[in-house]
């Protein structure tokens, strides 16, 4: 062969994959990290794999993390390739967030809530100093946390229902029995979205997108002045219907972060004003992103509102279309791939232009040269 | 009244359901890209009484939870009906306009076509598909065919089909890209005529 | 068995213990892929939404392609697959690994042979014929996202055929340079109905695809959407009646094969403005090479070429 262009061939793609294993494995003289080790110690990780990769499994997140080296979107994609391959044999019944173990809920609406202010397991009030301690070998020496006196209730009531019987906040209407809520994962994006379809976006979405979006929110590009209702991090079970049975059994016991924001007061035909609200819910503990995704929910119904739609986290195709970061990546990376011959037809282009334009430019100037010596 | 389908005496579907599903989608694909010329399905299963082995075969193909279908009133809680729930795991539309896929073995009693979904001016893909079975692709009033597909133009023959069958589809058609598709089924053979195709008498 | 991971050199198969199904998808996707392609058959031209999957490969890196492919192909078939026209480059390696592994299937760089071609940015010079199945990797379906950038707008003005956008910026092309701009991606009209983006095949192609006796079918995998030209379709670049369609043209014949008509790849050959041009397709090349043609740069690899000795100069 005469020449070389972007042509890798067979041998250079094994290579390549070869040199890729190397460097993840990195210095075989350093212990190789454990799927174990990053399920347990790198669980934020972890559940923001399973959150956007729309799958709970923990251990296959941390395997995903694990050959992604760290790299989260690309954990998230190895993850959804994976789940697309899995069948689906049916559907669970909705989840009560009510009824979760709570470990965690907080409300900045109310300076005490039924059940009360829980901390839980939580960044919020460190201070964000390096500890080195953590860097020997050994260095993460927990003593036990102390247990508390008293028992957490065993059901905490949840910020709707405090608010239920003054009629404050808005209420969802559920849907009826036939309607089946949009799949994503089945059906491509439809506009106008309807609120299921985006809350399910939303819910799949780039952690660092939405925070962007609702931070500008916050800064006035379409304010929807938020109140944190509260955040709940805890267990909540997943039931299931087997045709067999008739009747509901547990299936599983997942972690979810779930978040309220309270939002402008609004008035529907007919009725006294009230707050509306903005909801996020992911699997694990992503309270940023359960935040971000409840200011953004909340802004999207700007349409439904009457709201103008005058800012991007307002405007449903911007915000839906660009949210999910295995689009965005692959897309974006894909600048990469040999782009030569679209390069060529464009190249060819631009000679021709640059060609007229100095036989244009030769040409005027050879017009002023006779023009002059037809003056002089 | 439905009784539990009897699993034991239910013809089998597909016989491999990966690779024949492959080879009849082939065949249904080329006649949907060259309308008017006809192709056989080879993997065609026996189906139950009441609709060909080619209708069976598109639909054990296409159809499933996903697409509502248009069952022929003939084949109503017949041996049929049980067939292609169980194999194709689909529900059946009672109304023909919200059905994705239309099986339609009685020609003569057949639904207006424009009772069937049209499709809509921004989702013309939602118009229903009718797989038809006709006594035969062959023998009947020749119809010219021309437009996307047709390498200039190619004649076809079905029968029986009633008698202002051509005139409907015309006017139902003729507000492209509105229309429906139809698939025409004998024995193992089928031949598509999408929304596409303009159609002349033969008689000249 | 790890495809990511995979390091096998050989292009055959694996033995029936595969880990996925056939091709890859499962039954349910390749159902709801097929009913999508009929559809498209049936109204040439209209982007039809597709539940497009995660694929082992990126967004944006063929996966319209590849759930085209792996929903229609089958073990009688024979694969090509193409990038930039060329069957040894680095992506279209890839995927015709993947289907080599997952699908049980012959692949070949024979235009000729090929049931099925994958391609991503262009069409083969030889001409397809009747039975052959050409696939195209779309990145974007729209061809007036450019204009529009929303899905509503540009959705009701296919409904409605109000193309006047489309229009209006070719003739602000022609105001502004004295010509129309697009050289790649160039937009067609379908049967005179639907406008469609034949993707970004340079418009050196787009005749290929009027009154083809193949099926033409192209694939976005992250926008989903799925659209076809049936064969024997008329496929007509955009135009005016004063600045008609006109295809690329070099002055420079193939340094390899002294091919004259087909397109060119620009080879730079050092810093100092040499260059030299091939066929972009590779194995109508190849083959013109082995039938004995020969062009000025034949027989000579990189390290031998003499720049000193070339006519060309720099711009």
């Amino acid at each position: 062969m005469a020449y070389v262009a972007v042509k890798g061939g067979e041998r250079a793609i094994s290579n390549a994959h070869a040199l890729l294993a190397e460097e993840r494995r990195g210095d075989r003289a350093v212990a190789e990290v454990s799927v174990a080790q990053i399920g347990q110690q790198l669980s934020l990780a972890v559940d923001r794999v399973m959150s956007e990769g729309s799958c709970y499994d923990a251990e296959l997140a941390a395997l995903a993390i694990k050959q992604a080296r760290g790299d989260l979107t690309e954990a998230i994609f190895l993850l959804r390739a994976y789940r697309t391959t899995l069948p689906r044999f049916g559907f669970s019944l909705p989840i009560e967030t009510a009824d979760m173990a709570v470990r965690r809920r907080v409300s900045a609406a109310f300076k005490d809530i039924p059940g009360g202010q829980v901390l839980g397991p939580t960044f919020d009030y460190t201070h964000r100093l390096l500890d080195f301690r953590l860097a020997a070998e050994g260095g993460d020496v927990v003593p036990p946390a102390p247990e508390a006196e008293d028992v957490l209730p065993e059901r905490l009531p949840n910020i709707e229902s405090v608010f239920s019987h003054e009629g404050l906040l808005e209420t969802d209407a559920p849907g009826t029995d036939d309607e089946a809520p949009f799949d994503l994962t089945r059906e491509p994006m439809a506009f106008p979205a309807g609120r299921d379809q985006r809350l399910q976006a939303l819910a799949r979405g780039d952690e660092g997108f939405l925070l962007a979006l609702a931070y500008s929110s916050q800064r006035g590009w379409g304010s929807t002045h938020p109140l944190c209702g509260e955040i709940r991090l805890g267990e909540a079970s997943v039931s299931f219907v087997p045709d067999e049975l008739g009747f509901p059994i547990e299936i599983a016991e997942i972690t979810l972060t779930e978040c309220v924001m309270l939002s402008d007061f609004a008035s529907a035909d007919g009725q006294a004003p009230q707050y509306t609200r903005g909801y996020g819910l992911t699997f694990g503990h992503c309270e940023r992103k359960a935040m971000s995704m409840a200011i953004v929910d909340r802004s999207l119904r700007a349409r439904e509102a009457g709201e103008e739609i005058n800012a991007p986290c307002r405007d449903e195709e911007f915000v839906l279309y660009h949210s999910d970061n295995v689009e965005a990546s692959g897309f974006v990376q894909h600048l990469k791939l040999p782009h030569y011959v679209d390069f060529q037809a464009d190249l060819q282009f631009l000679r021709r232009l640059r060609k007229d334009f100095l036989a244009a430019q030769a040409m005027s100037r050879e017009q002023q040269s006779v023009q002059k010596v037809a003056a002089e | 009244m439905r009784t539990a389908p009897d699993l034991a005496s239910l013809r089998p579907g597909l016989a491999d359901a990966s690779l024949d599903s492959q080879r009849i989608f082939r065949c249904v694909m080329q006649a949907t890209a060259r309308p008017g010329l006809s192709q056989i399905l080879l993997s065609a299963p026996q189906p139950p009484q009441g609709l060909s082995p080619a209708a069976g075969a598109l639909l054990l193909t296409l159809v499933d939870a996903d697409t509502p279908l248009w069952l022929d009133p003939a084949l109503v809680a017949t041996e049929a009906e049980t067939w292609l729930r169980f194999h194709c795991g689909c529900q059946i539309a009672s109304d023909p306009s919200a059905a994705a896929f239309a099986l339609v073995t009685d020609p003569e009693s057949m639904p207006l076509l424009s009772a069937f979904n049209q499709g809509e001016a921004k989702y013309p893909d939602l118009a229903t598909t009718l797989v038809i079975d006709v006594v035969g692709l062959r023998g009947g009033p020749a119809v010219v065919l021309r437009g996307p597909g047709i390498d200039k133009e190619v004649t076809i023959s079905p029968r029986i089909l009633p008698a202002d069958f051509w005139s409907q589809r015309s006017d139902v058609v003729s507000r492209f890209q509105f229309g429906v598709d139809l698939v025409l089924c004998a024995g193992s053979e089928i031949l598509a005529i999408p929304r596409t195709t303009r159609t002349a008498s033969g008689e000249s | 068995m790890t495809l990511t991971n995979e390091p096998a050199v050989t292009m055959q198969a694996d033995p029936p213990e595969r880990y996925y199904n056939y091709a890859y998808l499962d039954e349910q996707t390749k159902r709801m892929i097929r009913r999508a392609i009929l559809k498209a058959l049936c109204i040439p031209g209209y982007q039809v939404p597709f539940g497009s999957r995660e694929m082992p490969v990126p967004y944006g890196w063929g996966t319209g392609g590849i759930q085209l492919t792996a929903s229609i192909i089958g073990p009688d078939d024979v694969f090509k697959c193409i990038d930039q026209g060329a069957d040894d480059t680095t992506n279209a390696v890839s995927i015709r690994r993947f289907f080599a592994t997952v699908a049980d299937v012959a692949t070949t760089e024979n235009t000729t042979e090929a049931t099925i071609i994958q391609s991503r940015h262009r069409i083969p010079e030889h001409p397809l014929t009747a039975g052959q199945v050409m696939i195209f990797q779309v990145p974007q379906p729209e061809p007036l996202r450019g204009l529009e950038p929303r899905e509503m707008e540009t959705r009701a003005m296919h409904a409605y055929e109000e193309y006047g956008l489309q229009y209006v910026s070719l003739y602000e092309n022609i105001s502004a340079f004295g010509r129309i701009a697009a050289t790649a991606g160039y937009p067609v009209m379908i049967d005179e109905r639907y406008l469609m983006s034949p993707s970004p095949i340079p418009k050196f192609d787009n005749p290929k695809m009027d009154n083809c006796p193949a099926i033409l079918l192209f694939g976005a995998g992250r926008e989903k959407r799925i659209y076809a030209v049936p064969p024997f379709t008329q496929v007509r670049s955009l135009d005016f009646e004063d600045y008609p369609f006109e295809i690329q043209t070099w002055d420079e014949r193939c340094a390899l094969c002294d091919a004259e008509g087909s397109y060119l790849d620009e080879v730079v050959l050092d810093d100092a403005g040499h260059r030299m041009f091939v066929c972009s397709d590779s194995h109508f090349c190849g083959e013109r090479r082995a039938q004995g043609h020969a062009g000025v740069m034949a027989g000579h690899t990189l390290d031998q070429i003499d720049t000193e000795g070339l006519e060309g100069k720099a711009e």
